[in-house]
This record gives structure tokens, C-alpha cells and sequence, in this order.
């Protein structure tokens, strides 16, 4: 487990987001520090996604600051140079890889983009990082020239973690991103995720529904219900004895051998 | 449990036209299901499970091209047309992974839930409406009176899963071909609609073909389970055995690469490369070979045939040599 040191890399303080009367997220707080990893577990609408998109800025929060390597990004961008600054602080992946690629682009293209966008390397350097990035989630050259559509889900989603790690973020969001994978593929996926935490010190929010994924890739856990925070602690100490009613239920329900599910 | 299957798939083969070649989705599966038993399908993308459901409903795309059979009862699913393929379809009910993909948008769920009865069993309106009631009831819905006035838009993902099941079982189908329903659905909810179905399912002696790529979930409800690898049944096995006593390496590998909800594993046992599909298979050797620790070859000379072991079969040609070494110990 890589050590978390000093300030935290992400800090959300008494974050707050109303659509209209319906409080979607609710005094949330916690910090990430480096190279590690939170996950946010709950039940569809307890507002994790609302969570992620206001951390990446896809949404203002109602009241609350966030705060990514000391900068406050809860208010809109000021400028191009301030939205790029953003991300390279936070980068997301979203869970579904058939509507998060550009059609016309292939996987080389996207992460050039990107690259020369942040980073302004000339073509050379570029054509490096590329093929490093590519080999990093292990596509192969023909599959790093294909459009989306050539590509399977697994392929597409490995695309869209390399194209967020060209920005060389410092923290990137996954938001049920393993969720669609084969499961042979779901694998390699995880495993590679943690090398590239060993390898770079990067830190991860997960949001997942998925336990076993949170047990494997998240030191911490956060248990949101209805927007609020009920429970959060190290990822062994929540997943084995959970404390709080709504995270039981939520261990109670994953499938086991002898399991038998009950009515609520 | 009866002996003699309620349906039986034996040889079935089918390929489908894919721009304009014809491609393989299914490759020789056999498969029975008894009358009330559970049996899982469990596979990767391209895997065929889907495929197997939608012939064994007689959903296939037009076109298709079918070798083998299918029986149900002892009549030939293939042959069935008009008011005896209707008839069948009573018996056999399906649902899906999107229930909001397989239900009209502008109707409302009375309707839809009463349509069956009142098309193709003459019930008249009122009391093809107290039995969706009583059927929403048996699905935890209470007030299905109102629920019987809204439309899809106004239920969750859960909910209209629950009314695609009431609708499923308000003909007294015999068997329900249930294609991974609870995919899309979060963890409480996939509890609460499994608890629902298994529940009904023996109450009613119903027998279900359960389709999913959660090989731990077809373990923990179903009797038998099925693995299927590019469009080929490559074990069929007691679900209570498959982790302990899996008969195929695949089936070993896809439960070893699963993270562990109780501890953090070094690294996970991936399977390297990717799931092959049907029509990628290669025609003179075992489609698994490529990704296969135990590889040898044997593999190599020949398309494995099924072979009885231990109570189940496995398409592996090592399978009784490799017995007892396939164990899953998940991590490393």
C-alpha cells in the first residue's frame, strides 16, 4: 500500500447539489491523499455519480468547495489555461466506452490530442508517450489505429484509460468503469490499474456497486445513502464488519456460494 | 424432479448472415433442462448464451440457419408455426437484461401485462386485470391497482423488472428463459429481484435457463451450471461443484480472475488475451487453447468432444487427466 503523505491531493469539504427540490448529495466530505484509493459505494441514486461529475466539473456543486492539489475548483474555469490546469488535476472514465470515444478518432489520435493539448511536446516526443500509453493498457498497434467501432468494450474502455492518463492526472475518477467488462477482461483491467498506482503515484476515486472490485482496488470506503455520507473506514474494516444498516444490506446482497437472496 | 427434460437442445448448431457472410454463433450445444430445475448459462461476450435462449424461444433473427434440434415435451420447437408456436410460447416466457428496451413506451402496464392472456387466452378484460394484480402482488408489487395505470417512464429499473417477471408468469409458462435480468440493476436490487423469481419459481415448479456472466451468481441460485466459450457448452456441472470441482480449465480461470469480496488480492488471476467469439473459433482445435494454462498437444489435434465426468461434462480433452488440479484458489 503506497503511503499517503502530506496534503491531500482532493479535498471535498460540506459538499452540497439540489436539483431543484430534490437534495441529490448532502454535506459530503473527505480528502485523498496520494496514491490512494477511495471508493464510493451505494445504491443507484445515492448520488455518487453527481458526486464524480462535480468533482470533475460536469457539474457546480450548490454549496461546498472542492479542492484538487490546493486549487479550488468548485467555480467555473476562468480561462482556457485554467481548464486544461483542471486536467491535469482530475480525469475521469466513464462506465459505458461506446458513447465516451469521438467515432472518427482512433485510439492514437485521442491520446495525441491530448497530449499535445496539456503537455505541448513536439511530435516526436508525442509519438513516444503514445505507444507507451497504448502498450501501458496493452493494445496492440493495429487495435491503437482502429476507430471505436473496430474495438471491443474491453479494448474501448482500456482506450479511454489511456487517453485519461496522457493528461498525467493526479487524480483519476473510474466511475463504474470495470462494471461492463468480460470478466477475463475485468481483470487485466484491475491489475493494471494498480500497477499504474505503483508505477506513478496516482490516486483513484472508484465508484463501483461491485464489492469485490472495491475490496481489490480501494484502501478506503465511503458507504453514500441518499446522498448523505453512513459509513466510511478502511476498505477491510467496512466490507467485513459493517456498521451501519445500509452498507449490511449492501453486503448482505452479493451473490455467495449457499447464498440465498431474501426480500428486503 | 422428473427424469425426462422438459427441453432439450441436442447438436444445435446456427449461423447467422453478418454482412454478408454467414458466421457461426452457436456451435453444437446440448443442453436438457428437467421440469422445475435451474440451470445457468454463464459466458463471456460472444460466448453464444444469449443466442442459445433466443433459439430455444424461437427469437432468432430471420435468416438464421438452425442445425439440430430443439424439443420441448417431446415436439420439435423447430417445426412449430401458427397457433402451435403461439401455444409454445405460453409455455416458454423470456425475459431481458433492458426490461425498458422490451416494453412499449406509450402504453401503460395494464395493458401490456394483460395483452397475452387476452389475445392468446380469450380472458376477458376485468378478469385479466385482477390476475395482473394478483400476479404484481407475487412480484412484491402492492398497490398494482395504480400500477396498472402508469406508464414504463414512471417505474425504476428494479420496478419494471419486477412487472417484466409478473408478465413473464402470468401465462403459466412451464420454463423461463431469463437473460442476465439483473445485470443492470445494483447489488440490493439484484438480491430483491432474484429473491422474487427463486422464490416464485419454486412455488410455481417452474424450470429456468439463467443467463448471466456472474459465475458466482448462477452458482448460488441455480442447480446446474453451463460455461460457455465461443459458442460452444464447454461444462456443465452441479453449481454446488463448480468452484470445488470445476471439470474445465476455462471454468477455473473465469472463477480464479474474479476479484474476492473477502480479501485484497495481490494480483488477479487474469486470463490473457480476450474472449474468443463463435465465429473466430478455430475449426480443428480447442477454441481455449491459445488462453489455456494446460495447453498441450492434445489441444491442438482436434475440436474436443463432450465427455461425461463425474456427474458433468467437459468439452476438454485433459479433463480426466486434470481433475482435482483445477481447484480455484483465487490471487497469488
Amino acid at each position: 500500500m503506497a503511503e499517503g503523505s502530506g496534503a491531500p491531493v482532493l479535498e471535498v469539504a460540506g459538499l452540497r447539489k439540489d436539483f431543484g427540490s430534490y437534495v441529490a448529495v448532502d454535506d459530503v466530505s473527505f480528502g485523498l491523499p496520494h496514491g490512494r484509493s477511495l471508493a464510493i459505494v451505494g445504491e443507484s441514486g445515492a448520488g455518487k455519480t453527481t458526486i464524480a461529475r462535480m468533482i470533475v466539473g460536469l457539474e457546480r456543486p450548490t454549496s461546498g468547495t472542492i479542492t484538487a492539489c490546493g486549487r479550488d475548483r468548485s467555480r467555473a474555469p476562468r480561462s482556457a489555461h485554467d481548464r486544461r490546469q483542471r486536467g491535469r488535476e482530475v480525469q475521469i472514465v466513464f462506465q459505458d466506452p461506446y458513447t465516451s470515444l469521438d467515432p472518427r478518432q482512433n485510439a492514437e489520435a485521442a491520446i495525441d490530442e491530448v497530449l499535445r493539448l496539456h503537455h505541448g511536446w513536439p511530435a516526436g516526443h508525442r509519438r513516444a508517450r503514445v505507444t507507451e500509453l497504448t502498450d501501458l493498457v496493452g493494445l496492440d498497434a493495429r487495435q491503437a489505429r482502429a476507430l471505436p467501432r473496430a474495438l471491443s468494450g474491453g479494448q474501448r474502455q482500456r482506450v479511454a484509460i489511456a487517453r485519461a492518463l496522457a493528461a498525467q492526472p493526479a487524480v483519476l475518477i473510474l466511475d463504474e468503469s470495470v462494471a461492463a467488462l468480460d470478466m477475463s477482461i475485468q481483470a487485466q483491467v484491475l491489475n493494471l490499474l494498480a500497477d499504474i498506482r505503483d508505477e506513478t503515484r496516482i490516486s483513484y476515486i472508484l465508484i463501483s456497486h461491485d464489492l469485490a472490485v472495491v475490496r481489490q482496488l480501494a484502501d478506503e470506503t465511503l458507504v453514500l445513502h441518499r446522498g448523505t455520507v453512513v459509513e466510511r473506514g478502511p476498505t477491510a474494516r467496512v466490507l467485513d464488519h459493517p456498521e451501519h444498516p445500509c452498507t449490511q444490506r449492501l453486503r448482505a446482497s452479493v451473490p455467495r456460494p449457499g447464498w440465498r437472496p431474501k426480500l428486503a | 424432479m422428473s427424469d425426462l427434460p422438459l427441453l432439450e437442445a441436442v447438436g444445435l448448431t446456427v449461423l447467422l448472415e453478418v454482412n454478408g457472410a454467414r458466421r457461426a454463433v452457436l456451435r453444437d450445444v446440448s443442453l436438457a433442462l428437467r421440469p422445475g430445475e435451474a440451470v445457468g448459462l454463464v459466458g463471456e461476450s460472444g460466448s453464444g448464451k444469449s443466442m442459445t435462449a433466443r433459439a430455444m424461444g424461437r427469437l432468432l433473427p430471420p435468416g438464421a440457419e438452425v442445425r439440430g434440434s430443439i424439443r420441448f415435451g417431446g415436439t420439435d420447437v423447430g417445426g412449430l408455426a401458427g397457433a402451435d408456436l403461439r401455444r409454445y410460447r405460453s409455455q416458454v416466457a423470456m425475459i431481458f437484461q433492458d426490461p425498458r428496451a422490451h416494453v412499449n413506451p406509450v402504453r401503460r402496464i395494464g395493458d401490456f401485462l394483460t395483452e397475452a392472456l387476452r389475445s392468446n387466452h380469450a380472458v376477458p378484460r376485468a378478469q385479466a386485470r385482477r390476475r395482473a394484480v394478483d400476479m404484481l402482488a407475487q412480484v412484491g408489487i402492492e398497490d398494482g391497482t395504480r400500477r396498472l395505470r402508469q406508464y414504463p417512464h414512471q417505474m425504476s429499473g428494479g420496478m419494471l423488472q419486477r412487472i417484466m417477471i409478473a408478465a413473464a408468469l402470468l401465462t403459466g409458462p412451464r420454463l423461463l428463459l431469463a437473460d442476465e435480468p439483473t445485470t443492470a440493476l445494483d447489488v440490493t436490487t439484484q438480491a430483491e429481484v432474484m429473491a422474487i423469481l427463486d422464490n416464485l419459481r419454486r412455488r410455481s415448479g417452474l424450470a429456468m435457463l439463467f443467463i448471466t456472466h456472474d459465475l458466482e451468481l448462477a452458482a448460488a441460485i441455480c442447480d446446474r451450471t453451463a460455461v460457455m466459450y465461443a459458442g460452444q457448452i464447454v461444462e456443465v456441472r452441479a453449481s454446488a461443484l463448480l468452484h470445488s470441482d470445476p471439470l474445465h480449465p476455462y471454468t477455473a480461470a473465469l472463477a480464479a480472475a474474479r476479484p474476492d469480496i473477502t480479501r485484497t488480492m495481490h494480483r488477479l488471476r487474469a486470463i490473457p488475451g480476450r474472449p474468443l467469439s463463435a465465429f473466430e473459433a478455430p475449426a480443428a482445435e480447442c477454441a481455449f487453447a491459445p488462453r489455456c494454462p494446460h495447453v498441450a498437444g492434445v489441444c491442438r489435434a482436434a475440436v474436443p468432444g463432450l465427455v461425461e465426468l463425474a456427474g458433468g461434462v467437459s468439452r476438454c480433452a485433459r479433463a480426466n487427466e486434470l481433475r482435482g488440479q483445477l481447484e480455484v484458489t483465487p490471487g497469488g
